[in-house]
């Protein structure tokens, strides 16, 4: 045990060691191109561009003097946008979430808006520091292409290189725009909510909310509020239904492809059709008509009332009396749904397995079910368990088979996640229908926690992942 | 000896088909009790989208009924669908965001999908990591986030806003596209570098020719994405601009919205029908892609 920890602790220093060191080289190595660089590229450490208009990349240079320019503008005039300033101001506004509470004269400070701009500026401080070096790297080395006697690269050769060597650059550029602007940002930004006491109560704009550390985190282990007395039953409820969920899709599709797939059975193609228009369809449109199928004077309840099989219809997706009903129905109907991707999935794979284990088996005398029992099964389990697990956490988020079937029904007196929401469908509610934003973000992070956990768990033991370089 | 072998033979051969024929009419049956399931759903929208009951008061009874199957049908609810509803324009809307989707989608998917798979730089595994950790983030919780970022961009209550949301996500879905392009070998690249190829021609005249599958996986998928999706657009776009609705939000409203009337529900199927068709049809033709894409996704994991 001791050993152990000693091991780690000397894991954790020269990791730090290491960390440190390498910073140290980046600054000698700074320094040292500092000294050698030309006048040029030496005055774009101060003046971004200087050097590149020196060697006669005119546009290059102009460029990166007008990111220089644009940023330091940005950082000390800070213009406002909807009243909330923008640039170095909001960096304070990020610390403060705003003091100005508002009365008759004044406005209240939007604390949302700093939040979102703060985190906005501290990305924009980033990309600037790396423009800025990416400034002096391209002087340098057209100081160094000088001095071997070539020409510096022309506007049109970078332009080019951006087809070739640095073809990754153009490629992944837009998409990582993207990323950055939707995903990214908008993460982080929920992530620092998580922090605050932005909600119902907090509207932005209306009313100043500040940072309160961990305390909703704390709630939601202490019992206290919405969020600390729902929270366990969601996740239990959560993660049975997970499981629930894909195992009974799993073993049902896998079933109904071999059922399809035997070989007396013709019409393969019509067969496996009819169950795949269920997947072409919208789940809104399928997920409504079940619900309006289920309801209480809907066909079935009244088909079964008339042939006696019930006194009175069921409340098949809200019934008070027990959750268990709407539950199992929820899991029945996504039988439904499901099955027939996971057939469509495991048709392709069993038409697959490889022949030659058959013949094998074949010439060793086993027998037909043999063949199936220790061939085909494991093949195919073998096969799907990375969809299983993608399958598992997918069920975990699965939003629309809970929202459009009961919306969380049966209630929960005085709450608002009711006996049949799951953790994603909370955070829903919470976020768009409640405007407890920061309870929503909570619930977000540790549903994230849940899913990353699975994921690495499994991922880092799977041989897909250790394989992913033998493709290369 | 050799008589009684004979004879047997026959019987024995009969017993087996016997066996066969009983499992078979098994299957069958089965089979058959199975589809009449699954289809026991999609029939009776598409009934319900022709019913055209009237009360004794001569008004069209549009809400939920006990029996199945209609006793008259009509196109009274496509007539009122298109004059009583936005839905052409909501049609139209969908159609549009779809298109454009589709290609920006594509288009952004297979780029980053190539480049992770084909190309070696020094970010690659870090990208590749981000993209895992920031996929499991459940979208819905920057929903909100979003929303006042394209409200501060001025974009929120138009169509753009919504094409640009759908396809940003194709920085993070490359995977199924990924594990297509790691099957190709890199020797068909490395052939190209040869002949002195850049990057660039690589990809547009040695990948792209040969990626047909996986180009209308992508593109199938992110086409049909839009018709699907009714809590982003409607998060996105707002619930008061009609306007502006796509065919899911403008029909979902129709049963759950504020201006909630159950006398519609004959209605909403129609609208269904007419959804429907065309998402099927085009499922079905590209069946084949579908299934190689999801299969491949699903195996690599």
């Amino acid at each position: 045990m001791n050993n152990e920890d000693n091991a780690d602790k000397k894991g954790f220093l020269s990791a730090f060691h290491k960390f440190f060191n390498k910073i140290k080289e980046l600054f000698v190595a700074f320094a040292k191109r500092f000294k050698d660089a030309s006048t040029g590229t030496k005055i774009s450490h101060f003046v971004m561009g200087f050097g590149n208009i020196k060697h006669k990349q005119i546009l290059k240079g102009i460029i990166f003097f007008i990111v220089q320019l644009g940023f330091i503008s940005l950082m000390v005039f800070s213009p406002e946008i909807n009243a909330t300033p923008f640039g170095s101001k909001s960096l304070v506004n990020l610390i403060t979430l705003g003091t100005e509470a508002g009365d008759i004269s004044n406005p209240t400070d939007n604390s949302m808006l700093m939040l979102l701009f703060g985190i906005v500026t501290i990305g924009m401080i980033l990309l600037f520091v790396m423009t800025y070096f990416a400034s002096i790297r391209s002087s340098y080395k057209a100081d160094l292409d000088i001095r071997e006697g070539k020409l510096p690269t022309t506007f049109k050769q970078d332009l080019q290189a951006l087809l070739d060597e640095r073809f990754h650059i153009a490629m992944l550029t837009p998409a990582l725009i993207g990323i950055l602007v939707f995903t990214l940002l908008p993460t982080i930004f929920m992530i620092s909510i998580a922090f605050t006491n932005f909600d119902s109560l907090h509207p932005a704009g209306q009313v100043l909310f500040d940072w309160v550390g961990f305390e909703n985190f704390v709630n939601v282990f202490n019992g206290t509020g919405e969020i600390g007395h729902r929270f366990l039953p969601v996740l239990g409820w959560t993660i049975l239904w997970a499981f629930l969920a894909t195992f009974s899709n799993y073993i049902g599709g896998i079933l109904l492809a071999l059922l399809i797939n035997r070989k007396g059975v013709k019409g393969k193609k019509v067969w496996r059709t009819i169950f795949i228009v269920t997947i072409a369809l919208p789940q809104f449109i399928t997920l409504l008509a079940m619900r309006n199928l289920m309801a209480d004077y809907g066909p079935i309840n009244t088909f079964m009332v008339n042939i006696g099989l019930i006194d009175e219809p069921i409340n098949f997706l809200a019934n008070a009396a027990s959750p268990w009903v709407a539950r199992i129905t929820i899991v029945v109907i996504n039988i439904w749904i499901g099955v027939p991707f996971t057939m469509l999935m495991t048709s392709g794979i069993l038409m697959n397995v490889p022949r030659d284990l058959y013949e094998a088996a074949q010439i060793d005398g086993a027998t037909k079910r043999q063949a199936f029992r220790y061939i085909t099964i494991p093949y195919v389990v073998f096969v799907t368990t990375p969809y299983l697990i993608t399958s598992f956490i997918g069920n975990i988020t699965n939003f629309n088979i809970i929202f459009l079937l009961t919306g969380g029904a049966p209630n929960v007196p005085g709450y608002i996640a009711g006996e049949t929401d799951l953790l994603i469908t909370w955070l829903y509610k919470l976020t768009i229908d409640q405007n407890e934003y920061n309870l929503g973000a909570v619930v977000g992070i540790l549903t994230f926690i849940i899913t990353a956990t699975a994921t690495l768990l499994t991922y880092t033991r799977s041989k897909s992942f250790k394989e992913e370089d033998a493709f290369q | 000896m050799m008589t009684e072998a004979a004879a047997l033979k026959p019987k024995a051969f009969k017993s087996v088909k016997k066996s066969e024929r009983i499992s078979n009419i098994l299957s069958y049956g089965l089979l058959g009790v199975l589809a009449l399931i699954w289809m026991f759903p999609i029939v009776w929208i598409i009934l319900n989208a022709f019913r055209t009951e009237y009360n004794t008061s001569g008004q069209l009874i549009g809400i939920v009924v006990s029996h199945y199957f209609p006793t008259q049908l009509g196109l009274e609810n496509f007539k009122l669908l298109f004059q009583e509803t936005l839905f052409p324009r909501w049609f139209l809307n969908t159609l549009m965001v779809a298109f454009f989707t589709f290609i920006l989608s594509t288009f952004l998917t297979l780029c980053v999908a190539y480049v992770m798979s084909k190309l070696k730089f020094k970010m690659r595994k870090r990208y590749l990591s981000v993209a895992i950790i920031l996929g499991l983030f459940p979208g819905f919780m920057s929903m909100i986030a979003i929303y006042y970022i394209l409200k501060a961009l001025q974009l929120t209550q138009t169509l753009f806003a919504l094409i640009l949301v759908y396809s940003s996500g194709a920085g993070l879905g490359f995977y199924v596209a990924k594990g297509f392009f790691d099957i190709i070998p890199d020797s068909l690249v490395e052939s190209g570098r040869l002949d002195g190829a850049t990057n660039f021609q690589i990809f547009t005249k040695i990948i792209v020719p040969i990626s047909k599958p996986i180009i209308i996986y992508t593109a199938l998928t992110s086409f049909i994405g839009p018709w699907m999706d009714f809590i982003f657009a409607r998060v996105i776009l707002g619930e008061t601009n009609v306007e502006l609705h796509t065919v899911a939000v403008g029909l979902y409203y129709m049963m759950y919205g504020e201006r909630i009337d159950s006398n519609v529900f004959t209605i909403f199927c129609a609208g269904c029908v007419i959804v429907a068709i065309p998402i099927v049809a085009l499922f079905l033709m590209m069946q084949k892609y579908y299934v190689e894409g999801v299969t491949a996704g699903a195996v690599k994991g």
